[in-house]
C-alpha cells in the first residue's frame, strides 16, 4: 500500500516545506570560510559559483567571475541555493512507513526492506513489474549508475527519467534532423549572430544568465525575434514579437519558411550539398501563405513576413527554443519545423550561426546521454542497435540476452501502474506527483503501488506515498560532473558531506546492487571510479567522453563532447563544414503539416491554458519552495489573465478564480496583465496539492518522444464568489 | 576600483531580483537588502526598475538629515546612515529625487546602497552588478560601456529648476521609439482577441 498515512497538513508540519531564511549559525559573519568552486544545482546553464563552507556547512556564496559562461552572474535561485543546506526539513535518516506516518530506521533495515520488496514483486510478476525513475538534475555519474543499476541489478526494462517531461521532443528531432542530440553551438555564438529567433523560451526567467548573451547580440546589431503567447521579459524590447496562439508553432515556422522560399532567400548550394528532403518541405509549406498562417497562429501576416525578412537575409543567425515548442503532443514536429528554417538558410556549423534547444534541468543534457532513458545505453547509444547492445553488455560483463530492451517512458510507467502491470517503483530526483500532467491520476497510481521506494534529501510530495525513504544527498554533498545545455561537461566539486545518517546517492545504489547480488559489477569506491567507467563506456558512442578526466575538465573550465581522446580539445561547435552525423553526412529536412493540439478550445472549455516557470522557483519546487527569500518573491501560483478576457468574465485583479479543465480544477488568485494573449491564461506549475497546475494539464503524449502536452489544453475560468 | 563606474540600464532588466537577493548577502548587512526592485506597472508590462543609490554629487538625503547621519566620502560614495546617528525620521526618504532610501522599521534606521563599499574598496565589483544576469546593472569603465553599447550614459537630471548630478550613470536609448505594451497590439487587427465562444459560456452557452 502506498497511500499516505497522514494528511497533507501533518506531513507539512513534520517534513515541510518550511521556509529557511538564514544560514546555519545565523547571519553573523563566519570567519575562515573555505570557498569551493562548483556550479549551481538548478537549470541547464550550470553557472559557476563559489560556495562558502564553514565547518562542513554551506553558509553563503561568492560569485565565481573566472568561470567563462556566467562570469559571476547568477539568478536569484543561484544566489539563495545555499539555504537548502542545513535546512530543518533535511532528511537525516532512512524512513519506513508506519500507520502513523514514518519512523526512522537503520540503513540495514531500510535497504533490506527495499530489496525484499523488489525480489517479492519481481518473483511474482516478472522483472519488468518493478520500475525505476531517475532525474536530470543528477550528475552524469549517477545517470550512468542508475541506467546500469536498473539493467544489471534490477534487470528491468522500465527505467526512465524526468527528462522525459523536459526536452525529449527536441532530442528526438535533433536525432532525426542531424543524427545527434546536442545543442549545435556554444552559447558564445549567440552574441555573434545578426538575427536571433527565440521561440517558446522565457529566457529571462528560466535561463536568466543567457539574457546577457541575447542583449550582447543586440548590441552587436542583431535583430531579436521572440515567439511566445506571453510578452516575457525578453519579448518586451524585442525587435519583433510574434504572440503565437498556443499549440500553433509548427504552422508559424512553416509560414516563415514559405516567405523565405518565395523570396528566394534559401541557400541552394548548402541545401544541395548538405541536406536531404528540401523539395518535400517546399511542397508542404506552399500553402502556408502569410494569410493562411495568420488564420491558424493568431500572428499578423505582416509580422510573419517581417520575421522572414529578418531571418531570410541575415548574415549570421541563431535559433533557440525551449519547452514552449517542445511540450506538445507534436513536440517533435514543432522542433523539426524550426530546424527547417535553420537548414534552409544554411546557417549552422559556423561562428555566430546555429541552433539549439536550451535544456531546462541542471544535467538535462548529460542526464539523457548515459543510459537512464528507457531506450538508450551509455554514450547516447541505441538500446535496440545490436552493435550498441553488444558493446555495452560486454562492457558490463553480462550476456547480451540479459540486457533488457526498450522499456516504458516516464508517463507510460504511471499508465502501467494504473493498469496493474507495474507493481513496484524506486524513484530518485523526481517528484512526479507535482510534475506529471493530470495529477489526480498520478496520485491514484502511487496509491496503487505494492511497493514504493524513494531516494530523496527532502520529503517531496511524492515521497509521502513511499514505503521506504532513503535519505540521499544534495548536489553540494557529492561530487561529479554535469553536462550543460551547450554540451559542456563541467565539474561539481564536493563542498560538504551529507548530514546525520544521510548518504551519498550513488553509495545507496551500489549498496542496493550488492544486496541484489550484483556486488562485483558495482565496484565503485569514489565518484571518479564511476566517471572512468562512463567515459570508457561512451568510447566510440555518439556522446563520447572517453578523452575527459576530472583534471582535464577542471583545467579547461569544462569540455564539450565529443571528446574521444586525451589530447582532443573537445567540440564546442558541431556540424562545422556542413558535416552532419547521419551516415551520409547530410542533415534531414522534414515536411511538417500543422495539426491541432490534442485538446483544443471548444464551447465548453473556450480558453487556452498554458503553464511554465517563474524566475524564483525551480521545477516541482522540492528545493526552492523551502527557501524563504525565493518563496517571498513569488509565494503562490497566480493565473495570468488579460484585462479584456477578465472584463468579459467579471474578474478583477486579485480575485480568486477557478481554472477548470476536463481533468481537474484549481483555485488561484487572478493577476490581470496585458502581457498574455486574451484567449489564453497562464499558471506556473511549481506547486503541489490543490494549487497544482498539473491537476489541469493534459497527459497527451507526443507519439515519438512521449513528452506530455504541458503547453496547451482547454480550460474555463470563473470568479469564485465570496460570501 | 580605479576608473570603474556604475551604469544602470533599466531597458535590459528582466525583473529577476538577483540583485536584491545578492545585496542581502553582503557581509556588512547580511539579511537585509539595501537596494530594491519594483515592477513599474506589472499590469501593463514586465518592465521593472532596479533601484540602487545614484550617489549624487550634492546628495539631498545628506543635506536634509537633521542628525548628520549620512556621510559622503571623497570618492563620491554617499554612505548608508550611521547607526549611532540615524533617528529614523525619514526626511531622506522623502527628499531623495530617485526614491532610493528606505526606512527599516525593525531596526529604526534608514538603509541605502553604499555601492558595496566593503567590496569596491578592496577591488571587487559591487555584488548586484556582479550577479545581474541581464547586466542592466554594470560596473566597469566608461571606455568599456562606450565600446559595447549603443545606449549613452547620462548623469545629469533635471527636477524642476534643480539640476542633480550623480556618480552613477543611467543608460539612455539613442532613440526613444515608442514601445507597445499590450499583447493585443501585436495581434491581427481583425482578430476579436477574446474568443466569441467565451461569451457563449459566460452568458448562457
Amino acid at each position: 500500500m502506498a497511500t499516505p498515512a497522514l494528511d497533507d497538513a501533518a506531513f507539512i508540519e513534520k517534513y515541510g516545506p518550511h521556509l529557511n531564511y538564514e544560514p546555519s549559525g545565523g547571519w553573523n559573519e563566519h570567519s575562515n570560510c573555505e570557498l569551493v568552486k562548483t556550479h549551481c544545482c538548478f537549470c541547464g546553464v550550470q553557472c559557476g559559483i563559489q560556495l562558502k563552507v564553514h565547518e562542513n556547512k554551506v553558509v553563503g556564496f561568492e560569485p565565481w567571475e573566472e568561470f567563462p559562461v556566467n562570469r559571476g552572474m547568477l539568478c536569484p535561485k543561484g544566489v539563495k541555493r545555499y539555504l537548502q543546506n542545513e535546512h530543518p526539513d533535511r532528511l537525516l535518516k532512512p524512513l519506513l512507513r508506519t500507520d502513523r506516518g514514518f519512523r526512522e530506521s537503520t540503513w540495514d533495515e531500510a535497504l533490506n526492506r527495499t530489496v525484499d520488496a523488489i525480489r517479492k514483486i519481481q518473483n511474482q510478476y516478472g522483472r519488468d513489474a518493478f520500475a525505476m525513475l531517475g532525474g536530470a538534475s543528477m550528475t552524469n555519474e549517477k545517470a550512468y549508475l542508475i541506467g546500469k543499476f536498473a539493467r544489471v541489478a534490477l534487470r528491468t526494462a522500465n527505467i526512465d527519467y524526468n527528462g522525459r517531461l523536459c526536452m525529449v521532443s527536441a532530442g528526438a528531432a535533433n536525432k532525426m534532423a542531424f543524427g545527434i542530440d546536442r545543442a549545435a553551438n556554444p552559447w558564445s555564438d549567440i552574441p555573434l549572430a545578426k538575427a536571433v529567433i527565440i521561440s517558446g523560451a522565457n529566457i529571462g526567467e528560466c535561463f536568466p544568465i543567457l539574457t546577457d548573451y541575447v542583449w550582447r547580440a543586440r548590441d552587436n546589431g542583431a535583430k531579436i525575434i521572440v515567439i511566445d503567447p506571453r510578452m516575457t521579459p525578453i519579448a518586451r524590447t524585442a525587435d519583433l514579437f510574434l504572440p503565437v496562439r498556443p499549440g500553433r508553432d509548427s504552422a508559424l515556422a512553416n509560414g516563415i519558411l514559405h516567405v523565405i522560399i518565395e523570396r528566394e532567400w534559401v541557400d541552394r548550394e548548402f541545401i544541395d550539398d548538405h541536406t536531404v528532403g528540401f523539395d518535400h518541405v517546399k511542397e508542404v509549406v506552399a500553402k502556408y501563405t502569410p494569410g493562411f498562417t495568420e488564420s491558424i497562429t493568431g500572428v499578423p501576416a505582416a509580422s510573419i513576413v517581417k520575421a522572414a525578412e529578418i531571418w531570410g537575409v541575415a548574415e549570421t543567425s541563431m535559433l533557440l527554443h525551449a519547452r514552449g515548442v517542445e511540450h506538445h503532443s507534436k513536440g517533435v514536429e514543432n522542433c523539426l519545423s524550426y530546424i527547417n528554417l535553420v537548414l534552409a538558410t544554411g546557417r549552422i556549423g559556423k561562428p555566430g550561426s546555429g541552433y539549439g534547444t536550451i535544456t531546462g534541468q541542471g544535467n538535462g543534457q548529460g542526464g539523457r546521454e548515459h543510459g537512464q532513458r528507457c531506450n538508450q545505453l551509455p554514450g547516447a547509444r541505441d538500446i535496440e542497435n545490436p552493435a550498441h547492445r553488444k558493446f555495452i553488455s560486454d562492457f558490463w560483463g553480462i550476456a547480451e540476452s540479459e540486457l533488457p530492451h526498450t522499456g516504458l517512458t516516464a508517463c507510460e510507467i504511471f499508465d502501467a501502474i494504473e493498469k496493474g502491470e507495474i507493481r513496484g517503483l524506486l524513484s530518485i530526483s523526481f517528484n512526479p506527483l507535482v510534475s506529471i500532467p493530470d495529477a489526480d491520476r498520478t496520485r491514484a497510481a502511487l496509491n496503487k503501488l505494492e511497493f514504493f521506494g524513494c531516494i530523496d534529501f527532502f520529503l517531496s510530495e511524492t515521497a509521502r506515498h513511499a514505503d521506504v525513504v532513503l535519505a540521499g544527498s544534495l548536489q553540494e554533498e557529492d561530487e561529479g560532473t554535469v553536462t550543460t545545455g551547450e554540451g559542456r561537461c563541467v565539474r561539481l566539486r564536493p563542498s560538504v558531506t551529507p548530514p546525520g545518517d544521510a548518504r551519498v546517492d550513488w553509495q545507496i545504489l551500489t549498496d542496493l546492487a550488492a544486496r541484489l547480488g550484483s556486488k562485483d559489477r558495482f565496484p565503485y569506491a569514489i565518484a571518479n571510479d564511476i566517471f572512468g567507467d562512463l567515459a570508457a563506456a561512451s568510447k566510440g558512442g555518439v556522446a563520447d567522453y572517453s578523452g575527459m578526466s576530472y583534471a582535464r575538465i577542471e583545467q579547461n573550465m569544462g569540455i564539450f563532447w565529443p571528446c574521444p581522446s586525451l589530447n582532443h580539445p573537445g567540440t564546442p561547435r558541431l556540424f562545422e563544414g556542413g558535416l552532419f552525423h547521419h551516415p551520409d553526412g547530410k542533415a534531414r529536412f522534414h515536411g511538417i503539416e500543422y495539426r491541432p493540439p490534442a485538446e483544443d478550445v471548444d464551447k465548453d472549455y473556450p480558453i487556452f491554458l498554458t503553464t511554465g516557470r517563474v524566475v524564483s522557483q525551480y521545477l516541482s519546487g522540492n528545493q526552492t519552495r523551502r527557501i524563504g527569500p525565493l518563496v517571498d518573491q513569488y509565494p503562490e501560483p497566480l493565473c495570468e489573465i488579460h484585462p479584456l478576457l477578465a472584463a468579459k468574465l467579471g474578474i478583477a485583479n486579485g480575485n480568486v478564480v477557478v481554472v477548470r479543465t476536463r481533468r481537474g480544477e484549481i483555485s488561484v488568485p487572478a493577476q490581470l496583465v496585458r502581457t498574455v494573449r486574451p484567449d489564453t491564461v497562464f499558471v506556473p506549475y511549481h506547486w503541489p496539492g490543490k494549487k497544482s497546475a498539473n491537476l489541469l494539464t493534459n497527459r497527451a503524449l507526443d507519439p515519438i518522444s512521449k513528452i506530455p502536452e504541458y503547453k496547451v489544453c482547454a480550460c474555463r475560468v470563473e470568479k469564485v464568489e465570496t460570501t | 576600483m580605479n576608473g570603474f563606474e556604475f551604469f544602470i540600464d533599466p531597458s535590459r532588466c528582466i525583473a529577476c531580483k538577483a540583485c536584491v537577493q545578492a545585496c542581502m548577502e553582503c557581509d556588512t548587512h547580511r539579511g537585509r537588502a539595501m537596494i530594491h526592485l519594483e515592477f513599474v506597472d506589472r499590469a501593463l508590462s514586465t518592465q521593472a526598475a532596479p533601484v540602487v543609490c545614484m550617489h549624487c554629487e550634492d546628495p539631498a538625503c545628506a543635506r536634509v538629515c537633521p542628525a548628520d547621519a549620512i556621510k559622503q566620502t571623497e570618492d563620491g560614495i554617499v554612505h548608508s546612515s550611521l547607526k549611532p546617528r540615524c533617528i529614523g525620521c525619514s526626511n531622506c526618504v522623502l527628499a531623495c529625487p530617485f526614491g532610493v532610501p528606505q526606512y527599516v522599521a525593525q531596526i529604526d534606521q534608514m538603509m541605502k546602497c553604499d555601492m558595496c563599499f566593503d567590496r569596491t574598496s578592496i577591488g571587487k565589483k559591487p555584488m548586484c552588478a556582479t550577479v545581474c544576469p541581464s547586466q542592466a546593472l554594470y560596473y566597469g569603465t566608461a571606455e568599456e560601456i562606450e565600446r559595447m553599447r549603443v545606449e549613452k550614459p547620462i548623469n545629469e537630471f533635471q527636477f524642476g529648476n534643480q539640476t542633480v548630478r550623480t556618480k552613477v550613470r543611467l543608460m539612455s536609448a539613442p532613440s526613444s521609439a515608442r514601445l507597445d505594451f499590450d499583447v493585443t497590439s501585436f495581434m491581427p487587427e481583425t482578430d476579436n482577441h477574446v474568443p466569441e465562444i467565451t461569451e457563449l459560456v459566460v452568458w448562457g452557452g
